[in-house]
């Protein structure tokens, strides 16, 4: 068996398998089907300054290979997170990064200024990249300008691990990328859904309430793939991959490209087990492939 | 409750007609308590268009044979591909999921379900006469075609139909019946499953008698564990989740 841990800034992960936000609640919702401690770490849905209801319904459309949400971050704001949520998960023996937006610079501040203080809360998530929200999110993501401010006011307050989460909706990932690590990123998620929409035919309606939505599932993988590939290659930080991932070749495949470690994210919705199944899969592949660390595939791409 | 993930062999794919069939699955453990109202995800493999699973009522259990039931109506690419199923194969389900319908201790009480709405009816039903609760079933469709297997439904309750032609029962919509005269006020709690104008129109009738109604909502959904906030409903209370806080809601508290 190989040896697994690999390293984001300081955070040693005792896998490269994570959860992406927005699809894996707070853990507990996976409880009942196996030992989440057995995962690198987990993201939590988004966590705002304030209680947010989220968008219209309906909110999720499928499509092939994938679909589109419009979920727009609901929750209950930080307060309730570290009154309510906290007290629930901090059980669990594995990174816990919260997943942190909101519509303004001082938001984003006050919510990474409450989290600082719980223990078992190990960094925190940078969301500058949701497309569903008028305000905030991947407005702030799509400019250098901001996503560099929201970046260098965040690092300002919050001293421990900092991940930014790229949107892909924009013509230079790899800019924005750079902007961020300058401002005292310590590492990257890449890469957020893909800004997408979908019409009935029939009723000649959009599906989505919000008419646009993110697209996630197989669908984005290659877009991710190549993006993961490109901005590794630009930045000194450790990148994790995320899109699409639904096995463990996919895993694999997002490593090679420059990934430290994976997110799954919409997989988590067809198979509660992918995670453990990839996790499972990627000692298969090592054992077959005579790896016996995983960093050895790190950005290990033949060409 | 807690929630599984298994592989039930199909034992049975029994087409009730053209356009409705009910799929008998064998769990491969012993089954866990499942309450009325709950529902399943299926796992469709077939093609790109059906990526995510398929939420669906629990029709009946059958704690002799260790079978979930499913009643499916043919309506897309993913319900369609369930259809073809052939015995001996498996399904792989996350169940069970949801909360259920409150089970009363007595008295007497209306289930009304429309269309495939009519799936979680029928181990309602079954549940409600093990409580000696007296219940009466009203079963909506568009015509005789639509009424499923309610001769099912006998050995728990009596049954009334109503159909929009008049091909079986009462000419009508549900809300026609001529139960919702002076009778209905005899009932003391009401459970409906069906199109969402439907479950309106009754919920405003039965309000109207300080009658208690339970709503099934089948909102479109991606988790079915609650992770995902896809499927929320609105309620006074915020917004839900159909998955896991629903699919059954007291009607007074949706926002509709």
């Amino acid at each position: 068996m190989a040896a697994l841990e690999v390293k984001i800034h300081d955070l040693i992960l005792k896998n490269p398998v994570m959860t992406a936000s927005g699809t894996y609640g707070y853990g507990l919702e996976f409880d009942d089907f196996y030992d989440v401690n057995r995962l690198g770490g987990i993201l939590t849905k988004a966590c705002t300054s304030k209680n947010r209801d989220g968008n219209a319904m309906p909110r999720m459309a499928e499509t092939p290979s994938g679909m589109l949400n419009s979920v727009g971050l609901q929750n209950k704001g930080v307060d309730y997170f570290v009154e309510h949520i906290y007290p629930q998960i901090k059980k669990y023996n594995t990174h816990i990064i919260v997943n942190v937006s909101d519509s303004t610079i001082d938001g984003y501040k006050e919510v990474a200024e409450k989290l600082m203080p719980l223990e078992k809360i190990t960094g925190i998530e940078l969301n500058i990249s949701c497309p569903n929200v008028k305000e905030g999110g991947m407005a702030f993501g799509t400019s250098c300008d901001t996503a560099a401010a929201v970046t260098k006011a965040v690092r300002g307050v919050y001293n421990k691990t900092i991940i930014v989460k790229l949107s892909p909706n924009v013509t230079d990932i790899v800019s924005i990328a750079k902007a961020v690590e300058a401002e005292g990123a310590d590492a990257l998620s890449v890469i957020n859904t893909l800004m997408g929409m979908a019409i009935n035919a029939e009723t000649r309606r959009p599906v989505l309430a919000m008419v646009t939505g993110g697209l996630s599932g197989p669908a984005v993988k290659p877009v991710a793939l190549r993006m993961v590939w490109q901005v590794s290659k630009a930045v000194d930080i450790p990148v994790i991959g995320l899109g699409g991932i639904s096995n463990a070749t996919d895993a694999i495949e997002f490593l090679l490209a420059g990934a430290t470690a994976i997110q799954i994210g919409t997989a988590n919705f067809v198979d509660p087990m992918v995670c453990i199944k990839v996790l499972e899969g990627i000692n298969e592949y090592c054992d077959r492939h005579g790896v016996k660390d995983i960093n050895e595939l790190i950005g290990g791409l033949r060409y | 409750m807690a929630k599984f993930i298994h592989d039930f062999k199909v034992v049975e794919n029994l087409p009730v007609n053209k356009d409705y069939f009910v799929l008998y699955l064998e769990c491969p453990i012993q089954l866990p308590p499942i309450l009325p109202g709950q529902f399943v995800q299926v796992q469709v493999h077939s093609s790109p268009t059906t990526y995510l699973r398929r939420p669906i009522s629990i029709y009946d259990v059958d704690r002799d044979k260790n079978q979930l039931l499913l009643l499916i109506k043919k309506v897309g690419n993913g319900t369609k591909a369930l259809s073809s199923l052939k015995v001996g194969e498996y399904l792989n389900l996350v169940y069970p999921l949801g909360n259920s319908f409150s089970i009363p201790h007595s008295g007497r009480v209306l289930l009304i379900g429309g269309g495939v709405g009519i799936a979680p009816m029928l181990y309602l039903a079954k549940y409600l006469k093990t409580k000696n609760v007296e219940a009466h079933v009203l079963i909506g469709g568009k015509s005789t075609h639509d009424i499923i297997e309610c001769d099912k439904y006998k050995p728990y309750c009596e049954v009334y139909i109503t159909t929009d032609d008049g091909s079986l029962g009462e000419k009508g919509l549900v809300t026609q019946h001529s139960l919702f005269g002076e009778q209905i006020k005899f009932y003391d709690r009401v459970y409906v499953c069906g199109p969402n104008p439907m479950m309106i129109a009754v919920s405003k009738l039965v309000e109207k008698y300080n009658i208690p109604c339970e709503v099934s909502l089948e909102n479109m959904m991606a988790c079915g564990i609650g992770a995902c906030l896809c499927c929320v409903a609105p309620t006074h209370e915020g917004n839900k989740t159909t998955c896991v806080e629903g699919p059954v809601f007291n009607s007074k508290d949706l926002k509709w």
